[in-house]
Formats: structure tokens, sequence, C-alpha cells
């Protein structure tokens, strides 16, 4: 079952940025690359919680914002040698509006 | 060429190296991040071993460590990788038209790029019994190997060459019980790495061990001959063809039934010459590692760069780091020289050099000599620089005296407590314990990060470490303030050998270019750029938007070059700044107001209260720079929080003024000779706003008894009965660091206009992330002084520059809490 919602649009989301989706006690990273690709994590670093949207956004990464892990936007994993991944959820782009599968949200924060 | 498929679709490139050494398999490793499905990788090496650590083979020999640990890639990682792997095949023909190689058995394999990583050869002395049987080299685990045989039959062994390498193999025969004599051609041992007084200790301390020295004798022949008086074999008799003894030039002959040379090496060129290529002391290559056929590179000790073959693996690291670069068609990195180090590898011998130790016309040398505690250190110094440096005894500071040569620092400052190593040049603030040898596993290295020494000797064991970047990356030590680096880079020369450190002249900014911070500012100014993607594509940045080091740099370059002209990039600075609050550890932020010069009223303590009051704030802290720290306060609160407390920003989140921290001077003070509080909010006043390459804290004292603490700021004031002292460069972080004096002026308006000045050609030539301190510890304060003090035009004009960047400035929370800017940054979207 997906659960598909319209969440924002991709101009709300400064390039090489992210905003913080609220779905509930979840908090979820929207990012936005320079050539606007958007990635959905939730917003904690595996290593130590810090919140990855507060991050500087490079390339399809982020550098969390408390230890300088380097987190891969695409899988939510830590580029080596750091070791974790933060959970990623399907987002999709129509138009300039940006989706979140709100079903596999519920799923994964469950 | 079929550069066009670099994805893997279609056929893939072929690469074929020969030489399975610790470069050429460096080289595969950085070639694989970078473009892991580039190419078909086959490799021929001549020995019938992987990759192992050669540095690593006196510790075997030595009997502490086993063939085992030293083995780098197990034949694990070269399948996982996907490569062909050729052990024991020599490549003995080079067909450059067809493209291919070929092995003395006839294995051939095709290639499109070839990379020669042949090594060298150790140079045998071209006298008569050099075939003998019983005299070998010290080279590779064959050698090894020939060693440990001979000293469970043998029992004199001689060794031609009192090197660095020959005394290792001295000290690991005699560690297997051989009675050893080292024989030399030279005055004194180890002449290319250290002068006379600290070779003459280091044969003292080996003679104490049992070592025997013959110094000044030149080697005529090595004999056979199957007399007793020889010595002979313990139990077995020798062969007639296995060498006996040596003999010298002036007659004198002393038994040897192994015979080591180790006289030096000779880039192994042989391959390369046949095949045509331009060999000239080694194969020769360009800056990008390319030897004359352009689809043929070379790297190692068999590759002469700018007429040097270097033999020490942290240069060899960097050429395998560009030529990588260039494998992989990225073509941007250059190697261009380095500056090496020695240590040699023997148990209880603690000795250091680097540079040009010898001095020399211009050159001026400090001495330490304790012959009796068995200590000597040589400082050489040119034009107020450290250009080279010899330990012996004591060698606690020699990665310091090698990042102060390496980096070209002036030490003019320092000269005075040199000698006596970093700890005696205001070391205060984390000393810890700085002899990397005598602690153990299980004491804490870096206390940032809470990293042991024996989590850090696991990872370079393990994973077969180098660098202090690789150490960094592995196990975060030494990662965050920094101040554990001399310590780290120590257990990296005890544990991973000798010659560790990374050498390159200049430092890149980031992994994203090979510029430097100053290439960088200096090609904003020139070409008047405004904007990061310009400064990325006018420099050929190799990343699309940088990461996380750039581009905060870049950004504080723009702005500080071009004031009111090149925008702000919200997205290029730390969350901090963008969020104008201090990100807390579980997500929170801080709010610090700007109480000017620490002087408060009850009205902005009575907002202060309700605020916290208001917003649930959990701690309110008095904090070291006179102000209020309100913690916890949530992210979406903090533009109501602002616009609520009505007072500026303390930009205690910033690379920025912080405080401007006071005592109550002569208004109050029955001691106070000056208005120190008015003083500190004059200069807060001015300078509000102002961004920097780091934080800048100010203060001001009104009298020598000095309670605003001004000694360890960046600028700081105290108030005499006939005016004001400036002093500049205090820090009282990580390492405490005593502000210097600058000058003494009468007014409070030359305060203003010596401090601004001082600050303004700080923000306009530090390196992003340097202090005060190490801006000055980098250009002298006499630099300092010229600009400041002898040019009174020049003054004025840094200091109207100033004015004028922050004429320019807004005050941020004002911005955020009352004219909305940037208001997604602090609101979330629900869903």
């Amino acid at each position: 079952m997906n659960n598909w919602i319209d969440i924002l649009d991709v101009n709300d989301i400064p390039r090489l940025g992210a905003r913080v989706v609220r779905h509930g006690e979840l908090d979820i990273a929207v990012f936005r690359s320079a050539d606007d690709e958007i990635f959905a994590l939730e917003d904690r670093c595996p290593h130590k919680g810090g919140p990855l949207s507060q991050g500087i956004v490079h390339g399809k990464k982020v550098t969390c914002p408390l230890h300088n892990w380097n987190i891969e936007l695409e899988s939510g994993c830590a580029v080596a040698p750091d070791q974790g991944c933060a959970r990623e959820f399907p987002v999709r782009v129509e138009g300039s509006r940006v989706w979140l599968d709100l079903a596999a949200v519920d799923r994964v924060a469950a | 060429m079929d550069m066009s498929t670099p994805m893997g679709r279609g056929p893939r490139m072929k690469l074929v190296m020969v030489g399975n050494g610790m470069a050429g398999v460096r080289t595969l490793e950085e070639l694989l991040k970078l473009a892991p499905d580039l190419y078909d990788i086959t490799v021929f090496g001549a020995e019938p071993y992987p990759n192992y650590n050669r540095i690593l083979l006196s510790p075997v020999l030595a009997g502490e460590q086993t063939v085992d640990d030293i083995v780098l890639n197990p034949l694990d990682w070269y399948s996982e990788n996907a490569i062909t792997l050729h052990t024991g095949k020599k490549v003995v023909k080079i067909d450059r038209s067809a493209r291919f190689v070929e092995a003395e058995d006839g294995t051939r394999a095709e290639y499109d790029r070839l990379l020669l990583a042949t090594g060298s050869n150790p140079f045998m002395l071209p006298v008569p019994g050099a075939d003998l049987e019983g005299v070998i080299s010290f080279r590779d685990i064959a050698d090894v190997d020939a060693m440990i045989h001979a000293c469970s039959k043998y029992r004199h062994a001689v060794v031609i060459g009192g090197g660095l390498l020959g005394l290792e193999a001295a000290n690991g025969l005699m560690k297997r019980g051989m009675d050893v004599t080292v024989v030399h051609l030279a005055p004194w041992l180890m002449e290319r790495q250290l002068d006379e007084p600290a070779a003459r200790l280091l044969q003292q301390n080996l003679e104490a061990k049992g070592m025997k020295f013959l110094l000044q004798k030149q080697t005529a022949e090595l004999v056979s001959s199957p007399s007793p008086a020889s010595g002979g074999g313990v139990g077995e008799r020798a062969s007639e063809h296995r060498v006996t003894a040596i003999r010298f030039k002036d007659g004198d002959e002393v038994p040897a039934d192994l015979v080591v040379m180790a006289v030096g090496i000779r880039p192994n060129t042989e391959l390369a010459e046949s095949a045509g290529l331009h060999c000239n002391r080694g194969i020769v290559v360009n800056d990008t590692m390319q030897t004359f056929d352009p689809r043929i590179y070379s790297i190692g000790e068999c590759a002469a760069h700018r007429g040097i073959a270097y033999g020490l693996v942290a240069p060899l690291f960097e050429q395998a780091k560009v030529c990588a670069n260039h494998l992989a068609h990225y073509g941007i990195g250059r190697y261009e020289g380095s500056v090496t180090s020695t240590k040699l590898k023997v148990t209880g011998i603690d000795l250091f050099s680097a540079g040009d130790f010898t001095g020399g016309e211009g050159t001026e040398a400090i001495l330490y000599s304790d012959p009796i505690g068995g200590v000597y250190k040589k400082l050489v110094i040119k034009d107020n620089k450290l250009v080279g440096g010899v330990m012996y005894g004591d060698t606690v500071d020699g990665a310091w005296y090698f990042s102060l040569l390496r980096d070209g620092k002036n030490v003019s400052e320092l000269r005075d407590h040199l000698m006596f190593g970093q700890d005696h040049c205001g070391n205060l603030g984390h000393q810890g314990i700085n002899k990397a040898a005598s602690m153990t596993d299980d004491m804490e290295v870096c206390g940032c990060n809470g990293v042991c020494k024996g989590d850090i000797v696991k990872a370079i064991r393990e994973k077969g470490l180098f660098t202090l970047e690789d150490v960094r990356k592995h196990t975060k030590a030494s990662g965050s303030c920094g101040s554990c680096t001399g310590l780290v880079e120590q257990i990296l020369a005890v544990t991973a050998g000798g010659d560790y450190s990374a050498t390159p002249k200049t430092r890149s900014m980031c992994g994203c270019t090979d510029h430097t911070h100053e290439e960088a500012r200096a090609a904003i100014k020139q070409n008047k750029l405004l904007t990061i993607p310009q400064v990325m594509e006018f420099m050929e940045w190799r990343t699309p938007n940088g990461c996380a080091s750039c581009r905060p740099a870049l950004n504080y370059y723009l702005i500080s070059a071009w004031p009111g002209e090149a925008e702000d990039d919200p997205q290029s600075r730390f969350i901090n700044e963008r969020a104008h609050a201090n990100i807390q550890k579980d997500g929170t932020y801080s709010v610090i107001p700007r109480m000017w010069g620490g002087n408060t009223t009850p009205s902005e303590l009575r907002r202060i209260a309700t605020v916290a009051e208001k917003y649930n704030i959990p701690t309110v802290h008095v904090t070291g720079g006179q102000r209020i720290d309100l913690l916890g306060v949530k992210k979406e609160d903090l533009p109501k929080v602002w616009a609520d407390l009505d007072m500026p920003s303390g930009h205690a989140y910033g690379k920025a003024l912080r405080t401007v921290k006071t005592c109550v001077g002569a208004e109050w003070c029955r001691f106070g000779t000056q208005d120190s509080t008015r003083m500190g909010i004059d200069l807060e006043k001015a300078f509000f706003k102002m961004w920097a390459p780091h934080k800048v804290k100010l203060a001001v004292s009104g009298c020598p008894r000095n309670c605003a603490e001004v000694a360890i700021k960046d600028v700081g004031i105290i108030g005499v009965d006939s005016g004001w002292e400036i002093y500049v460069g205090g820090n009282g972080g990580i390492k405490t660091e005593v502000a210097q004096f600058l000058v003494k002026v009468k007014t409070p308006q030359e305060v203003l206009e010596y401090s601004g000045a001082f600050l303004q050609i700080y923000r306009e030539e530090a390196r992003y992330l340097d202090r005060t301190v190490h801006y000055i510890e980098r250009v002298g304060l006499d630099y300092v002084k010229k600009k400041i003090l002898d040019d009174a035009e020049g003054r004025r004009a840094l200091y109207e520059r100033l004015m004028f960047a922050l004429s320019v400035e807004r005050d941020p929370w004002v911005e955020r809490a009352r004219e909305g800017k940037l208001k997604h940054e602090f609101e979330t979207v629900a869903a």
C-alpha cells in the first residue's frame, strides 16, 4: 500500500539545502541538490542523532552538523570509513511538487 | 583512444602494472576509489608475495614482527577487486607499438595504460667475490629469509654500509645472535642524515649494544678460503663457494660468513630502458607521473621526478594519489616534490633528521649537546625559517619541527624557546602526555573523540594506514581540535615505520581542489569573482559544489574581499551561522544576546527572564565572555525569542566578533587608570557584525592588574596612566597563547584605529579557521608591525576598509525577527 501525499514545492527548499517535514514524532529531512534532485531521509545522523537537515549539502551528500560525518543522500548511508545509515524514504517530484509516501514512512516508523 | 566509456559499458580499458610494491598498489587503491569500473587491471610482481610493507623488513629481521604481520594487501584483496595478479613473474619486455608486456615465462598482457612501479635494486659493490654464497643485499623477504637462515648456522656477519638500511640490518642480525661488524666508507655513520656529533652518539649507543664498527674502510675483496681461522660455521663446514672473510684496501681482513651489502639503491630502470623510455637516474616523469610515452606512467623508487627518485614512502604515496587521479581521467592533481624526514627503526634508538641539517652560508645553527645524557639536537635556521634539524636521544618534538620546516613558518618569535620544544612555546591548555612510545595502549590520545593509543595502533596495523589523514579518517584521532596531531604522528612513526608524515610543500584547501587558501583568495581578488560557483569554475574544482570544508571558506573569502558586492550564501554557512544560534548536541540551539562591554541593565535582565520562562528555556548560563546564554531553544522559536529579547545578536555562534570583555575600570575601581568599560563598549560597537576567518575576542583592562585577562585575547588592551597598550594574538583555547605587545598609544581613537587595522589585515590575509595567533605565527609579528605601525597611510586604509565592510552588514537577528528574512530556515512542514 502506498499513501503518496503532496508535501511541499521544490522551490520551498533552498538549493543545496533541506527542509524539515514533521510527521507525528518523526522528523524527515527533505534535501534538494544543486540540480534539483530531491531526497528524503530520517533527520537523524546514524552517528549521534544529529539533525542532518541542518548540515551543509554538497554533491549528493550532506555533512552532519554535529561531528562532520558525510551521509549519502541517495542511500542514507555514511561515507566510508564511517559506518551506519539513516533511514531513507520514497519521494517523487511531479512538476514542481514534492510527494512523499507516508505509508512507507509509517512502516519504517512503526 | 577509447576514453569514452568510463562507466563500464562496453569493453573496459586495460591497465597493466609492472611491480607489486607499496607505491604501485597504493596507486591502484587510490584509482579504485575514484573509478572502480574504469579498468581491467593486471599486476605483475617478481616476488612470490602479495604487496607487503617493505619498511617493516627491519622489524621482521629483528624478530619483532613476522612476514604475515607486514602484508598490506592479502591475496583476497586482489580477487575482491577483480585484479589479475601474476606473482613470481618478472616482466622482461614491453612492446610499445602493439601495447603489451611479456614476462620471462611468456605470459603476456595487453594494455591501454601501463604503470611502471618496478622500484629499485640494491647496489652491489663490484668487488671480487661479490657473487659468493652468503653475500646478499637487504631488499626483500628473500633477503630476510637468507639472513635469518644464516643466523642459525654462522657467527660472523659483516654489513657494508653504515646508512639507515645497513644499521637496521646490523641491528636485526645482532638481535639474532650474530657477531656483527659494520663497515662504512665515510668518517661517520648515516652521513646523509646526521652530522658528526649525532653520529658519534649513535655509534657509542650501538657499540654499547655490542655492534662493531670499521669506519673509513674500503672493501677490496670478499674471499672464500676454508681456513679454520675464519671462524667457520657452527657444526657445519662452510661450502667452498661461501664467503669467509672480507679484505680491505689497507690489507686488513675480518672474518665474515655473511656479508650484507647496504650501500645504496639504484632505480630499477632496466625494463623501461629496454623499451626505449627516457631514463636519467630513474624513469623520467612529469608532474602527472607520466613518462615520455603518454600511455605509460611510472611511480615509486624507479621514477625520477624533477631529477629526484624518492626512496621514502610518504612522497611515493603523494605520487600515487596524483597518478591515480590522472589514470581515472580526472586530470587535475600535480606532484610537485616533497620534503622528507628520517627516523631509524632500531628499538631503543631515538633519532630524527630532516631537511638541510648541515647548514652553511646564510644559515645559523642552534645547538644543544649533552653527551653524558646522550642527547644532541641541532636546528638550522635560514631567513627566520627552520630549514633542517638533527635530533638524537630526544625526538619528542621531531614531528613539530618537521611541520614548522615543511610549512616554512617564520620562527623568529619562537626562536628563544625553539630548542626546548613545543611545550615550551606556550602550550598550557591541553598538554597531556607527549611521548608516544611510553604510552600504554589504554591511554587516551585524542581527548575530543576518546581515541586511545591502542585504537590507533590497531587501525594502523590492520588497515595499513600511513598518513595522518588516513588515521584521522579511520579513528577520528586528532580530527577535531587537532592538539594531539603531534602525538598521533609519533604513534604513526613508531607503528608504521619511519617516513610517515604527509609531505606536500603547500597544503590544498581540501580534497576538492589542489589550490591553497592563498591561491583561492588571490583568484577572487584579482579576477573579481563574486560567487562560489564562479570560483569553482575559474579554479577548476573537481567536485560539483565543493564540500563542508571549502564552501564556508570560499564564502568568507568572497564576502571579505567584496563587501556589499559578493552575496553571502547561507547554504555555504555552517548551521550556526545560518541559523544565527549555536546548535547543541540534541539539535536545539543556544542564544546569547550581546551585552556591550559586559554591561547590562535591569530592563534587559527582566526581558531575558521573561523570555526564558515564556519559551520554557531549560538552562540559563553565565558565559566566560560576560554575557548570558539561553540553552535549549527550539529552532522554530528562535525568531520569536530574538524579537522578545530585543537585544543585538551576540554572534556567539560565528566566526565573527564575539565578546569584548572589560573590567569596571576608572569609573569604579580604586586602582583604575582608564575608563576600560567605555573603551570596551566603543570597540564592541565599532566592530559589531564583523565576520572573520575565525572567532575574535577582545578585552580591555583599566590597569596592569589586568582583571579582564587581556593576555589571552585576539586583541587585548591595557589602560595605563599614560595611555593604552595594545596586545595581539592571544588565545585561551586549545593551546594557551599569550598575546604579544604590538604598540602603546595615547587616545581611545588610536586604540580603535590600530586595533581595527590589525583585525582587518587578519581578515584579509589569514587562512579561514586560523586564529590571530596562527596568522601572526605564519607571517611574523614584524610583518604586522611594519603594516600597522610603520605605514600610517596603510593603517588608515585598512581601518577604512574594515569600516566599509561593517557598514554593509546588518544585525542578523533584527533581519530575521522583524523582517522575516529566510523564514523557511525556521519553519517545519507538517505531513
